[in-house]
């Protein structure tokens, strides 16, 4: 029996299995691809690993500094969960296919870091032909930067977040022209530093507009798109064509956690991840989750850092036979948080808040109600995570609640 | 013995249900042309699905619809079985909403009886809630058609070829039909792009085009015009009814159908929306027909979930003949050529039984003695699906071939040893540009939640190597559709 089964090779799952082996527990890493590393192979720009290497490294370095510390480690790739069996809150099966077949392992806990998909096309309501042309970011990423197959030369990306920006960048460096950036909401997506790159490359920004049309014979020849107002209602008579053979589609990630709702495991509607306790422990006992299966993350840093807590509870889960029961203190949405997690807190351990805000504001404070503390921001943006710690002695003056929320400074 | 030479234009539901029982006959030798890379990627690609009861069409107004759907529909029971093509045979109700529609559904009823349509009858809201439970409470009451029955429409096209291709069946794809030689009355050939093909008789299956077809033949009393309609399917896990739920029709449509597909995803559609002649490309969907299409389904089905939740929108065209009636028959100014027009719905429930129908005119009308075969394989095996298979049946796959255990398509669990199955299948009817299309309908990897964002990128690299093409030059549906355009440095090097 393992101790440990990681679901998911990238970096939340590899930095679960390094500090899972580190603390002494017997691990087995399973991928379904067929390398690990996940998506950070595909992403060979810089800007990874400030934080927890201390200096900037591109996605395949991060994941090659990671996998040198995999040594004697069972790892399996190729190999794809089918199913996990919540046999007792102390023992689960995990069965999983390779071309070895399909086995069954017995575990006491899980880590599950099966990160995110991407929202495509029809998702967001674009009609029109079915053509050739027309790729999520990370498919075309993967298209040309695992495979080397450059997908169009005229380029519209739908979407301002990082993705799209970096691969706005990306494909202006391989040649292609992208025509433009369209983004529903009336502020970019992205990180400030991923903006820059519309300067750099004159590539224009359209803010609340939307693409709603694609047309063409075999490939992509014409994308329409028309503007929103505040309510983000399309606007009749603004509808305008942009001639291009290539639509990405960048709009927004989506935890990937259909293995986990299968076995019970409770959603959080508003991070798509399940509900997790400072442990990052899921609703079914000895299920961690950590990474964009958790929420969606803008650093993979935080992934990491996430990987290893789970790692710290798993260790905790097998030492007292399930984490011991406590006084649970709920972490609750109030004005402009969208999203949070960890959603409860023991008071026994200093904890990261990961939380994102729902509109853009300057000037703020960042409230945490019932313990009375304060954080002045200059600025919070939907697009850059809000990672604050909390320590134990804060959390235990709650009752049962604290109430996150971020006001105008006054 | 001379063999009698066939061509069939078309190789849709009708076409290929025409080469197969055609393929049963020792003196014939039947081609099946078709312009598109791969069969069933017209009028059969994209539709509701359904095989249908038999109730809806008037002997009197069209007597060969009301005759072929039934027939067709009693056929498929038998051609799902031989040809192991994935059904369903879950019911239909068509619902009352208003008093009035009661009046509609005892002229079904009466119809069905008429055109010969077994175990039909008028439900009352009791029984109707039992059979449906999630049904709109508006519903008052619906006719019960238990023969009614799903199945998909590609893969039972690439079943059928298949089976007509093992039986000696060639196909001609990519070979679009430029010109019928006619001589004396008869015909003797069919000009293609790829050359020509001898015949002595032509089959007309050509769908949307059957119309233009005929004309090159000389033959000009028909015109057909697509009839466009437009289609939601949902995420799985998404609850949906039972039954095959329609509403009461309408003189131009059995209207808009609420229903859970074969793979288990809620769908709805379609509209009707008329197209001039000159459209028969236009599947584009629409922002007004989805909406329409959306409303419709509410009506029977008040649970949709919200729009995020729908993995994908289609569109599909029938092909609407002058006279609304099935034109099935030996043309008497051209002694050969067999027009096979209009087959609009209930095309694909009447397909079996239409090629049936064929084979009669040909002995019939034409005075062709047909001589069948003393060995006829009726049998084609289904491909394998890892999602269908016990886990000790995987690992028996794996020891033969390890690429069975290898998930290449997450979200409907697809192997890579069942993309490989499917490209030799692809190469066995003769598919000679390899798209993501031909993978996806023999495999439905892409048909899931992620809508093949994961695994679109790696089917591309099996295709390419197995066809011995770039990874670029794979198609997601044939020429003009490549997935890229070069190598990643294609246009740096300036090229």
């Amino acid at each position: 029996m393992y101790d440990v089964v990681v679901i998911g090779g990238g970096p939340a799952g590899m930095a679960a299995t390094i500090r899972a082996k580190e603390l002494g527990l017997k691990v087995l890493l399973l991928d379904d691809n067929d390398y690990l590393g996940g998506i950070l192979l595909q992403c060979i720009h810089p800007g990874f690993g400030i934080h927890y290497f201390k200096e900037e490294l591109t996605g395949p370095e991060f994941a090659y500094r990671l996998m040198n510390k995999l040594d004697g480690v069972e790892v399996k790739t190729s190999a794809r969960v089918l199913e996990i069996i919540n046999y007792s809150d102390l023992e689960k099966f995990v069965v999983f296919t390779s071309p070895e077949g399909v086995q069954k392992v017995s575990t006491k806990t899980i880590i599950y870091t099966a990160g995110a998909r991407e929202r495509h096309a029809f998702e967001i309501g674009i009609v029109g032909d079915r053509v050739a042309g027309i790729y999520t970011a990370g498919e075309a990423q993967t298209l040309m930067d695992i495979y080397g197959i450059m997908p169009g030369k005229e380029i519209v990306i739908v979407g301002s977040g990082d993705v799209g920006l970096i691969m706005a960048r990306r494909f202006s460096l391989e040649g292609a022209k992208v025509k433009a950036v369209i983004e529903l909401m009336p502020y970019p997506g992205g990180l400030a530093r991923n903006i820059m790159i519309l300067k750099d490359f004159n590539i224009p920004l359209y803010l609340s507009h939307k693409v709603v049309e694609v047309r063409g014979r075999g490939r992509v020849e014409k994308i329409k798109v028309v503007k929103v107002d505040e309510n983000l209602r399309e606007i009749s008579g603004t509808e305008f064509w942009i001639e291009a053979d290539t639509l990405v589609i960048s709009a927004g990630l989506i935890p990937n956690v259909k293995l986990l709702t299968e076995i019970g495991v409770v959603i959080d509607p508003s991070t798509g991840g399940p509900i997790v306790n400072d442990r990052l422990e899921t609703s079914v006992p000895g299920i961690f989750v950590a990474g964009n299966a958790l929420l969606i993350n803008d650093l993979v840093d935080y992934v990491a850092e996430q990987g290893e807590l789970a790692a710290e509870g798993a260790k905790e889960f097998i030492e007292n036979g399930g984490i011991p029961s406590k006084r649970w203190i709920r972490l609750v949405k109030g004005e402009n948080i969208r999203l949070l997690a960890p959603h409860y807190l023991s008071g026994e351990r200093d904890v990261w808040i990961y939380a994102r805000v729902a509109r853009p504001m300057e000037d703020v404070v960042v409230e945490f109600v019932e313990i009375g503390k304060k954080i002045k921001l200059p600025v919070v943006k939907p697009a850059e995570m809000l990672r604050i710690k909390l320590r134990a002695k804060e959390i235990s003056k709650a009752e049962d609640k604290i109430t996150m929320k971020v006001v105008k400074h006054e | 013995m001379d063999k009698v030479k066939v061509a069939i234009i078309g190789a849709g539901i009708t076409g290929a249900s025409i080469a197969r029982v055609l393929s049963k006959y020792e003196n014939l030798e039947v081609h099946l042309i078709d312009k598109n890379p791969d069969v069933g990627w017209g009028v059969s690609k994209a539709n509701t699905a359904i095989i249908h009861g038999g109730y809806d069409d008037d002997p009197d107004k069209y007597p060969m619809r009301a005759k072929l759907c039934i027939r067709g529909n009693r056929l498929w029971h038998q051609w799902v079985k031989e040809l192991e093509i994935p059904h369903v045979w879950n019911g239909a109700l068509i619902v009352a909403l208003k008093d009035e529609d009661f009046k509609e559904l005892e002229v079904l009823l009466e119809r069905g009886i008429r055109n010969g349509v077994p175990e039909m009858r008028i439900v009352d809201k009791d029984e109707l809630f039992k059979l449906e439970p999630g049904l709109t409470r508006e519903a008052l009451g619906a006719l019960w058609v238990p023969i009614v029955g799903q199945i998909g429409p590609i893969p039972a096209v690439i079943a059928i070829v298949e089976n007509a291709v093992a039986n000696g069946v060639k196909t001609h794809l990519e070979t679009e039909v430029r010109g019928i030689k006619v001589e004396n009355g008869e015909v003797r050939g069919v000009e293609t792009n790829n050359g020509f093909v001898e015949a002595d008789i032509i089959i007309n299956a050509a769908g949307l085009y059957a119309d233009e077809i005929a004309r090159m033949a000389g033959v000009d009393y028909f015109e057909i015009h697509p009839r466009k309609g437009e289609y939601w399917i949902f995420d799985e896990g998404i609850p949906g009814p039972k039954r095959v739920l329609f509403p009461t029709p309408t003189p131009i449509s059995k209207g808009i159908v609420v229903t859970t597909e074969i793979s288990g995803h809620l769908m709805i559609g379609p509209n009707a929306q008329d197209l001039p002649p000159e459209e028969k490309e236009n599947t584009a969907t629409t922002r007004e027909g989805l909406e329409e299409v959306w409303k419709g389904a509410k009506k029977l089905w008040p649970q949709l979930p919200p729009r995020s939740k729908v993995i994908r929108t289609f569109a599909g065209l029938r092909p609407e003949p002058t006279g609304g009636d099935f034109i099935i028959k030996a043309e008497g100014e051209v002694w050969g050529f067999i027009n096979v027009a209009g087959i609009r719905s209930p095309g694909l429930t009447s397909a079996p039984a239409i090629a049936y129908e064929v084979a009669e005119i040909i002995q019939r009308d034409l005075g062709i003695e047909l001589v069948e075969k003393k060995k006829w394989n009726p049998y084609r095996r289904e491909i394998t699906h890892f999602f269908a298979l016990s886990y000790e049946k995987v690992n028996e796959l794996v020891k033969r071939n390890p690429a069975y255990g290898k998930i290449v398509c997450r979200c409907n669990k697809v192997s890579e040893g069942d993309i490989l199955e499917a490209v030799e299948r692809m190469k066995f009817i003769g598919v000679k540009t390899p798209s993501i299309d031909s993978v996806k309908f023999r495999t439905k990897a892409t048909t899931g939640t992620c809508q093949g964002s994961f695994c679109r990128p790696r089917i591309i690299q099996i295709l390419a190597r197995e066809y011995g093409v770039s990874p670029w030059e794979v198609t997601l549906k044939g020429k003009g559709s490549e997935i890229g355009i070069g190598d990643v440095k294609v246009l740096v090097r300036g090229e």
